[in-house]
């Protein structure tokens, strides 16, 4: 599903990710987990096509396409979706019309028929008892005045209506309490399934107790420096990133 | 709906005032750039037009039953400008009122018979409707003497500005509208300009004691033509007035309208000036506030593309104690267009407690567009609460991000925080008919920034 080869990347002209290679294979969950500012929102925004992130060298390959090519809507139409870090606020955005302009942009470029206004309302009621969303929310303006967890969710809630083939949860799991936390691993899970793939972006082992991944990578310095199973998330909840920088550092 | 008044025709007070208006336009001339008023607005073009005769009168100037039927009725194919809900809707062509084209309370006026008065308001033959109690309306040339006498030309001063007394001194039709009671609903006043025609509408609403009214204008048209258009308002001890100025004339038109507000004691008005068509536009609004207690709501929306040029010059008066504006206008400009806001706010010796907020926020939307924005403060005393500010920016990157992120193409993604941005004034219109017209009319403009409600 990605193929991500000796990825060179960074923001405003300062390299961060210095040849990062990673691949997800289709129905797979791999969490990536490292220390603050070691570059795991640079290779969620980069893959995303945020502006200001640039490439310098490597390739990134998204279902046999070169991903970087594409602009960022289009990123988003072939199934592409990013969890956002910090979600924007924005004021005289209405959400539901937000989110109903967005899926029947997808659709559309899929080929399928856009959804009028009943039908989106029931599936976004459906979408929304998955992340425990009011109603209430949906008829504000996108993201404005939400509390930070109605943030994380919000966006839990709009790759649920979206329903991408590659999802990527930058840090979604920061800030929440369990619920919370309960409620975004719920969000997942039940995008989960053998044609959907998962990039779990986080700094802490919690998340992964409610969505076990298939795959965990550490990324230190802009590069993956070991990867592992389940257990290697547990094992570094205990011992820390000083531990795998030490390594790194012995090796190197 | 009271009928009104059969009174005399009140064209010796009219005559005598517009004769002194024609004498003080002779005297001023036409406004030219080296005004600091006009500085950002080159008329020119305008009046050697005008000078060389391209804008003819409309020919039923003498009053409309003597109008040719088939002149009013081909103009009147511009239909968009009507508002449902209206209590009552009048429509001018050209500057003189199309009785056939008006309703009032959902129902079409009865027919005028010719060689009559021509007045208005028919009689009406139901019991008189609760929600439009108190509220009469006339045409400018069939309102009662004593409304003139006491109020018109009194507030738009036209011995100093020469626009004002050019309206003033041609000034035959337009809409009286005296309102005693609170009235739930509001009054849509819409005139249609066609190519090749000047026009002079002016308007007066008078909100006596306690009343409340909402009256909304609306000023459109197709091809080139010229309009001056001037409306007072006297908003009387604690009235409540909503305004509406919707100028959405042809591109081709020049639009040059004056709005004046005259605020007694604990009176409220909202007054909105929303401009998305035009070619030239001048917008002036000013209120005094002239009674203790009152409270001014000032909002604007200008929208251009092309080589539209939208010149809007607001002032408001504080010139008695405890009386508080707020003063919100928006511009969002495209292409190779020209916007200026011109907001001047003068608080008066006297007038003490004044709190008094001010801001202008502008959208450039291509590196061609310019905008001026000018907001002056000038504080005569220092028991006052006034702040004022401006920004001039483009569409911000991260929305513009979050947006596409989710699969919304970049143009449809500009339209929708575009509309967004417009949406904090078009948002706090009570009136919903406006809202979507207004709507209505960004969505020709951004085909793609949808309607959101
Ligand atoms: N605008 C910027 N200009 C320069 N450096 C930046 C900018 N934004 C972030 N960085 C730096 O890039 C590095 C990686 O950031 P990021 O990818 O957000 O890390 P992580 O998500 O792993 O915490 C950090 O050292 C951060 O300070
Ligand atoms: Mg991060």
């Amino acid at each position: 599903m990605l193929e991500i080869k000796n990825l060179h990347a960074g923001i405003d002209g300062k390299e961060i990710l210095h040849g990062l290679t990673l691949s997800v294979g289709t129905g797979e969950v791999h969490a990536i987990m490292g220390p603050n500012g070691s570059g795991k929102s640079t290779l969620a925004n980069v893959l995303a096509g945020r502006p200001r992130y640039s490439v310098t060298a490597g390739s990134v390959t998204y279902e046999g396409k070169d991903l970087l090519s594409m602009p960022v809507e289009e990123r988003a139409r072939e199934g592409v979706f990013l969890a956002m870090q910090y979600p924007v606020e924005i004021p005289g955005v209405n959400n539901i019309y937000f989110l109903k302009a967005a899926l029947n942009s997808v659709r559309k470029h899929r080929g399928e028929e856009e959804l009028d206004a009943l039908e989106f309302l029931q599936l976004a009621r459906q979408k929304m008892k998955v992340v425990d969303l009011d109603e209430a929310f949906m008829n504000r303006a996108v993201n404005e005045g939400f509390s930070g967890g109605e943030k994380k969710r919000n966006e839990i809630f709009q790759m649920a209506v979206l329903d991408p083939k590659l999802a990527i949860l930058d840090e979604t799991d920061s800030g929440l309490d369990i619920d919370a936390l309960r409620i975004v691993a719920g969000g997942v899970n039940a995008l989960r399934s053998e044609k959907h793939s998962v990039l779990v972006i986080t700094h802490y082992q919690r998340l992964l107790s409610y969505l076990i991944p298939d795959f965990v990578h550490v990324l230190a310095n802009g590069r993956i420096v070991k990867s592992g199973g389940k257990e290697l998330a547990e094992e570094l909840e205990q011992k820390g990133y000083e531990w795998i920088e030490q390594e790194v550092a012995a090796g190197a | 709906m009271k009928a009104a008044v059969n009174s005399a025709p009140a064209t010796e007070v009219l005559q005598r005032i517009r004769e002194q208006a024609g004498q003080r336009f002779a005297q001023l001339g036409w406004p030219t750039t080296h005004l600091e008023e006009w500085q950002y607005t080159n008329l020119q073009p305008l009046q050697s037009r005008f000078e060389a005769g391209a804008f003819r009168e409309a020919p039923c100037r003498t009053g409309f039953p003597a109008c040719p039927e088939e002149d009013r009725l081909e103009s009147l194919s511009y239909t968009g400008g009507t508002l449902r809900g209206a209590l009552a809707e009048l429509v001018f062509v050209n500057g003189v009122y199309a009785p056939e084209a008006s309703t009032f309370a959902g129902s079409s006026v009865p027919r005028v018979p010719r060689g009559s008065s021509g007045r208005a308001v028919p009689e009406t033959e139901e019991p008189e409707e609760p929600r439009n109690r108190g509220l009469r309306i006339w045409t400018l040339r069939e309102a009662p003497l004593e409304i003139l006498e006491q109020h018109f030309a009194r507030y738009a001063d036209y011995a100093n500005h020469a626009m004002t007394a050019l309206n003033t001194a041609n000034a035959e039709d337009g809409a009286v509208v005296e309102v005693t009671g609170v009235v739930e609903g509001f009054v849509h006043l819409l005139f249609v300009g066609s190519a090749g025609f000047q026009s002079y509408p002016r308007n007066l609403v008078i909100a006596g004691r306690g009343a409340q009214i909402a009256v909304v204008e609306t000023y459109a048209g197709s091809g080139s033509y010229f309009t001056n258009a001037v409306t007072e308002i006297v908003a009387g001890d604690g009235a409540v007035v909503d305004h509406y100025k919707l100028e959405s004339e042809s591109l081709e038109a020049f639009h040059i309208g004056t709005v004046h507000v005259h605020q007694e004691r604990a009176s409220s008005v909202t007054s909105r000036s929303i401009s998305i068509g035009g070619g030239v536009v001048r917008n002036d609004v000013s209120v005094s506030l002239a009674g203790e207690g009152a409270s001014l709501v000032l909002d604007g929306l200008f929208i251009t593309a092309g080589t539209q040029h939208v010149d809007n010059h607001t002032l408001i008066d504080h010139v008695v104690p405890h009386c508080d504006s707020i003063e919100l206008y928006k511009g969002v400009l495209d292409g190779n267009s020209r916007g200026i806001f011109d907001g001047r706010i003068i608080v008066r010796p006297d007038a003490q407690k004044t709190v008094s907020r001010q801001n202008n926020k502008n959208l450039l939307l291509s590196d061609t567009a310019i905008v001026d924005s000018k907001p002056t403060l000038e504080i005569s005393n220092d028991d006052v609460k006034c702040n004022h500010g401006s920004t001039i920016g483009q569409l911000e990157e991260e929305p513009l991000f979050y947006l596409r992120s989710r699969g919304i193409g970049e143009s449809e993604a500009r339209d929708m925080l575009v509309y967004a941005f417009a949406s904090e004034i078009v948002d706090r219109m009570k009136l919903e008919p406006v809202r979507e017209q207004i709507r209505r009319a960004m969505s020709r403009q951004m085909p793609r920034g949808g309607e959101q409600r």
